[in-house]
């Protein structure tokens, strides 16, 4: 693939940019070293995959660094403008697409993956 | 670290967590000098001389979550293991360089990975950050500069999820076709080409 074949693909296909402010959520990966050696990179890919399958478009996807709690990673963080940030742990490829199907897509967390409160630091 | 890729994001996390804004990724695979290297080179607040005599010890992190900095001991392992060396260069101000070098043909070298997933991945989750990478196989190489695939895309954001697929895609690709074109152990033979 060329870059001119690159462009053409993202100008019919690629929705415009999303307007700053205008995401329903954020996605954060847990990219610290533990993250990274527990999978995220994978989990990252995976997240994109879903959202790009769902046709979503208002999200925005961004990466941290280590939060203490490496050996509950992969972390991902899901947090609408504003609200409260849910934490899912132990993610992996296929639940990852589960919680962008049910978390971003239809507004229901998927409690089964959420970390207790009470291992937050 | 499973392979070299893998060890290649986590270092330039270590450069953004700096506060980079620019970040230049280098991988080189040289098989009549039987290395591969890679070289990350950031903008990023950089490190006093205190701070970088101690870049080594696991014991030692700018961060404040956890008492031990892994990624770079860890990277220092797998290149002396493979016959190679970890060097670290930085100032105040100037921002980092670490290059890690391994022989080619130690049997104790990671392999490389998915590099592509890696750049790809860089640059989908640090829209702030701008990156140029070059992967060069024996004189064949593929380059790219998230600067300039802004302004030939006309995107601010390459991280929506339509065109980061498709950036996926490119990437991949590309680098597909390195591996192909190169002289490396993988590519095909030079007389299964009718060249000898």
């Amino acid at each position: 693939m060329k870059l001119e074949d690159l462009r053409k693909i993202v100008e019919k296909t690629a929705p415009d940019e999303l307007a700053e402010g205008g995401a329903r959520y954020t996605i954060v990966v847990g990219m610290g070293t533990c993250g990274i050696a527990a999978g995220a990179r994978e989990v990252l890919a995976a997240i994109i995959d879903e959202l790009d399958e769902q046709g979503i478009t208002d999200v925005i996807v961004t990466q941290t660094g280590c939060r203490g709690l490496c050996e509950r990673e992969p972390l991902v963080y899901i947090t609408p403008p504003g609200g409260e940030e849910v934490v899912y742990a132990d993610m992996t490829p296929a639940r990852a697409r589960e919680v962008v199907a049910s978390h971003v897509g239809r507004d229901e967390p998927v409690g089964a993956y959420v970390l207790d409160a009470g291992e937050l630091l | 670290m499973e392979d070299i890729s893998l060890h290649i994001l986590d270092i330039t996390q270590n450069s953004i967590r700096a506060g980079a804004t620019k970040v230049r990724v280098e991988v080189v695979e040289n098989t009549r000098e039987n290395v591969l290297l890679f070289v990350i080179r950031d903008n990023g607040s950089g490190m006093t001389e205190a701070q970088l005599s101690r870049v080594h010890d696991p014991f030692f992190t700018t961060r404040t979550t956890r008492a031990v900095g892994f990624g770079l001991p860890l990277l220092k392992q797998t290149a002396e293991q493979a016959g190679g060396g970890l060097a670290v260069t930085s100032a105040p101000g100037e921002g980092t360089t670490v290059e890690a070098r391994y022989r080619l043909d130690s049997i104790d070298r990671p392999p490389l990975g998915d590099v592509a997933t890696t750049i790809w991945t860089l640059i989908v989750t640090n829209p702030r950050v701008e990156f140029d990478y070059r992967h060069e196989l024996d004189g064949a190489r593929f380059e790219l500069s998230t600067e300039d695939l802004k302004a030939k895309l006309r995107r601010r954001r390459l991280g929506t999820p339509r065109l980061a697929k498709a950036l996926r895609k490119y990437i991949s690709e590309n680098e597909e076709r390195l591996a192909a074109a190169g002289a490396g152990p993988e590519a095909p033979r030079l007389e299964a080409e009718g060249k000898i």
